[in-house]
């Protein structure tokens, strides 16, 4: 038994046959849409690689079916900026030198996005708090903090 | 013009990379999605291969049924041992090491399983999900032989063998030995000593273990796209195996995942993919899920160490002998061998110390765990561990100050070249310096003072040193590994300017979040005189370069830098040559900058684009003899390498409540010989002191005593997260080293002193309730038993 699924991905509509349904949605966006910045480290929710915005809230690709998504409005590390226009948090990023392998970097972003669209990250365990779901190997997560907290001033100067 | 009229080049006006903290250029492309990780790959129609694994820790394998499977939806091929017995040679990781013997390296288990997670049948169909399903079908009966699952039961006389050729579970044996160790310590003022004990542990790179092997039926060939650091001797070992010889054998690492040692070494999957690819003549993919990722790539210390050390009056070590465990698990590694992480603990103990007399002896045992393997810091987070708790011993036993009694016994600046107990030589080295500057930098009067004050107030509050010495960047004459199979001295760069006056420069060195392709073209850009935007790094891909290995030892700055400085030399005075007739100039009035051939003190110049236009298109410019190639290839060899060396001051505070450990301040001073990008080496100590926070409070691979994992999910082996790493403080002792460009390996420090400074600040916060710390990691729970066996005794001794 398969299923139609009908998507917007970063602007773009996708209507998918024949997809399993107990396809992961982490799957779906790499194998079937090829969306490969979506990175996979854990498939059991916990080191947070995955993680996309569906329906304007961070979550877990790797924990959520394909089908679930059906109708929703995703948001991947592809959807933010490119390589020649990186987006504010992506360039604070680049200019803390926030990420090494880069692995679990498009996770950290959504992440990232996520919180600073909904929290005022006062402080800067506010901000590690946030990303307590979210691993990272490399980089001991200092230049993490530095590069949302430079995001976070930026778009505050902006919106005064 | 002769020199001494000639205008001298300025330094200071040409704009320098070297020690810039220059963006990454890997970085557009990472944050955007746009990496193109090993599980990226999109092969025409490929096909996916999924394990069985055994979930037997040791047992005969009597029967394997894969009728059911081989039937199943998607399903192409089912290969166990018997199925490929034909398809390749084993690889050996053979060692000139006395007292060692060599687990071969096989695909998939053969005749019997030696620990859980080993692989025994592979399945390869047209979708993961499809071979995932496959293996619930196969049957596979097993016999058992009984579990090996700590060290200390694998040399009892009753054991089983593991390895039955071997004649014993005891895989390698050393001892090394200077002067009279058992008479220094018997004419030692004070002993202190001690059980150390490391447990295992999981390197845990976010980016799982995975391998694409994209077959090419033209021509019998294959690339084999691989997440591993050490991508050229992949390709000379498969190749070995395969009998397929380099040219139809392409290995390529390409943006990997971190590795942290765990991605270091040959793995049966990378020979099993590509057996699988050439077999069905189709390309195959694989990627670890976390379970396998953590049960089956090479893990890291568990080791126990019995040491002690003697010190005389004046707090000067003179003695230190060690006997050393280590439960290598159930293979030997390639090309490393099981001696790696073990022989390295003896090879270290001694560290940055003037340590006159000296014994250690190690014992690698084989049980029914995965194999340890490289690890950030390879034995030196436990020998530091080791040293620096005795240093603490020693110092409290004599009423001497921690910072003091390291002081005491640190090689001095006009000792070097030091050669300590085990054989080591240091050579000139800012030890003490790394030592005042983290003591500076930590304000430890002022800590010292905050600590008294605390503990009037009965809070345990802790203050640790941990200073330690490392190997780095080793040259040919040194074994990464002690008489390891194949020679990792060297390195090369190939730099080509083409016709179009682009620049590349292709390396062997294979960066798994190094930023290698920013920080080698920093050194091009300076030494060839070319901008650094226009420096393209190739790495990791071995039809680049005639001869790579890899990344590891913290030896890609020294080796690719130090090629990239040759090379680089070499290609400008091809430029300056052609500059030269074309300017008609003498070539030594040339100065090459900024991608321009300049005559000194003149406007007169031609761009890197004109001289390539000259040397390969324009045939009438220069004389034929002239249109030399712009290319300069360059194998660099440091013969013997470098040192580096760091202090880390830990401040902690342990709550009596949760027995959580709290981090209040985490300094390191460290000597990386100049630095390339500041910003770069900051990042590698952060990294590293976050693994080593991981490796002191957190991580631990627990197997029971079957030999079964229990700490499989990311839930149960816990690594740092965010709210658990504090802010580190990096003060960088720039001492130039004698190797090309000056360089340091700097990229596994952060791992080798963190756990030990964190140790002896734990131990420090507990002294007033009288607890040692001689476990890693100290994990609430064993704060919680230490506390209370603390307060036992205590309440044991009120009562008498």
């Amino acid at each position: 038994m398969t299923s139609n699924v009908s998507v917007t991905v970063n602007g773009e509509s996708y209507h998918v046959s024949d997809v399993e349904p107990r396809m992961l949605l982490s799957d779906f966006l790499r194998d079937r849409l090829g969306l490969t910045g979506t990175h996979v480290g854990c498939e059991h929710g916990v080191c947070g690689a995955c993680t996309v915005l569906v329906n304007g809230d961070s979550a877990r690709s790797c924990l959520m079916l394909a089908i679930q998504t059906n109708g929703a409005e995703i948001v991947t590390v592809e959807g933010l900026g490119s390589p020649e226009h990186l987006n504010e948090l992506q360039a604070q990023f680049r200019e803390h030198h926030g990420l090494q392998c880069g692995f679990c970097t498009p996770g950290m972003l959504m992440t990232g996005e996520d919180l600073l669209r909904k929290y005022p990250l006062a402080t800067d365990e506010e901000i590690r708090e946030g990303l307590s779901g979210n691993l990272c190997r490399c980089t001991g997560y200092q230049n993490i903090v530095a590069a949302i907290r430079s995001a976070a001033a930026k778009r505050s100067e902006q919106a005064s | 013009m002769n020199s001494d009229r000639r205008v001298t080049p300025s330094d200071v006006l040409r704009p320098r990379n070297v020690g810039a903290p220059i963006k990454r250029t890997e970085d557009p492309r990472l944050l955007t999605g746009n990496g193109e990780y090993t599980a990226d790959r999109k092969p025409d129609r490929p096909l996916h291969l999924a394990f069985l694994r055994s979930g037997q820790p040791h047992a005969r394998i009597a029967r394997i049924d894969t009728a059911a499977a081989r039937q199943a939806s998607g399903v192409v091929a089912v290969l166990a041992a018997e199925d490929i017995a034909d398809d390749f040679k084993p690889v050996i990781p053979f060692s000139r090491m006395p007292n060692y013997y060599a687990t071969p390296i096989l695909p998939l288990a053969s005749g019997k399983v030696r620990y859980v997670g080993e692989a025994v049948v592979a399945v390869v169909a047209t979708s993961r999900y499809l071979a995932e399903d496959a293996l619930e079908l196969i049957d596979v009966e097993y016999e058992p032989l009984g579990a090996i699952s700590r060290a200390e039961s694998a040399v009892a006389a009753d054991a089983p063998l593991l390895h039955e050729a071997a004649g014993s579970n005891v895989l390698i044996a050393r001892e090394f030995k200077k002067g009279d160790v058992a008479a220094d310590l018997q004419a030692a003022a004070v002993r202190v000593g001690g059980r150390f004990e490391m447990t295992r542990k999981a390197a845990l790179a976010m980016e799982p273990r995975s391998y694409t092997a994209e077959y090419d039926k033209r021509r019998d060939a294959i690339t084999l796209y691989t997440s591993s650091n050490i991508p050229g001797i992949v390709r000379d070992a498969v190749s070995e195996a395969l009998g397929l010889p380099g040219h139809r054998l392409r290995v390529v690492a390409p943006d990997v995942g971190g590795s942290f040692g765990s991605k270091g070494s040959l793995y049966p999957e990378e020979l099993l993919i590509c057996i699988a690819a050439r077999k069905l003549r189709r390309s195959v993919k694989w990627t670890a899920d976390r379970l396998e990722d953590v049960s089956s790539s090479s893990q890291a210390f568990a080791e126990i160490v019995d040491a002690e050390m003697g010190f005389d009056e004046n707090g000067v070590a003179t003695s230190l002998q060690a006997d050393v465990i280590g439960d290598v698990g159930a293979y030997s590694i390639y090309p490393w061998t099981c001696g790696l992480e073990p022989v390295q603990v003896v090879s270290f103990l001694p560290g940055p110390y003037k340590i006159g007399s000296y014994r250690g002896a190690v014992r690698g045992v084989a049980t029914c765990k995965p194999p340890t393997g490289p690890y950030r810091g390879v034995g030196r987070p436990i020998s530091t561990f080791v040293a620096e708790r005795l240093m603490d011993l020693g110092a409290k036993a004599l009423g001497i100050d921690p910072l003091e009694i390291r002081r005491r016994n640190l090689v001095r600046p006009e000792e070097f070249p030091y050669r300590i107990a085990s054989g080591i030589i240091w050579d000139k080295t800012g030890f003490i310096e790394c030592l005042e500057a983290a003591a500076k930098a930590a304000g430890y009067d002022q800590l010292r003072s905050e600590q008294a004050e605390a503990r009037k107030q009965g809070r345990l509050f802790g203050i640790g040193i941990a200073s330690y010495a490392e190997l780095t960047g080793i040259g040919s004459r040194i074994a990464v590994a002690p008489g390891m199979p194949i020679n990792t001295g060297s390195e090369t760069a190939k730099i080509t300017i083409d016709s179009t006056g682009a620049i590349t420069a292709a390396f062997g060195v294979a960066s798994h979040g190094q930023g290698l392709e920013t920080t080698l073209a920093q050194v091009v850009a300076d030494d060839l005189g070319a901008r650094f935007e226009d420096v393209r790094v190739i790495q990791g891909d071995s039809d680049e370069v005639p001869m790579s290995t890899g990344t590891f030892a913290s030896r890609s700055a020294v080796l690719g830098g130090g090629a990239a400085k040759h090379a680089s030399k070499l290609l400008q005075e091809k430029i300056k040559r052609v500059a030269s007739h074309l300017l008609e100039a003498n070539a030594d009035d040339i100065e090459v900058t900024e991608g321009k051939a300049v005559v000194l003190g003149t406007d007169r110049m031609v761009t890197f684009k004109q001289i390539a236009k000259a040397v390969y298109s324009d045939m009438k410019t220069l004389p034929v003899d002239a249109r030399d190639e712009l290319s300069a290839t360059y194998t660099y060899d440091p013969i013997n390498g470098t040192t580096a060396a760091a202090t880390h001051i830990a401040v902690v505070e342990v709550d009596p409540a949760t027995c959580f450990v709290r981090i209040l301040k985490f300094v390191v001073a460290e000597d990386c010989g100049r630095i390339i990008n500041p910003m770069i080496v900051d990042g590698q100590v952060h990294g590293g002191v976050a693994q080593g926070i991981g490796a002191a409070l957190l991580e631990e691979l627990v197997y029971d005593e079957d030999g079964q994992l229990l700490t499989a999910t990311l839930v149960d082996y816990v690594i740092p997260s965010a709210p658990e790493v504090p802010v580190m403080d990096v003060v960088h002792v720039e001492s130039e080293s004698a190797v090309a460009g000056g360089f340091r390996g700097m990229g596994e420090g952060g791992t080798i002193g963190a756990p030990a400074a964190i140790a002896n600040a734990v131990a420090d916060a507990l002294s007033p309730l009288d607890i040692d710390v001689s476990i890693l990691p100290m994990t609430p729970e064993r704060i919680f038993q230490l506390i209370e066996t603390a307060k036992q005794k205590s309440k044991g001794k009120t009562d008498e």
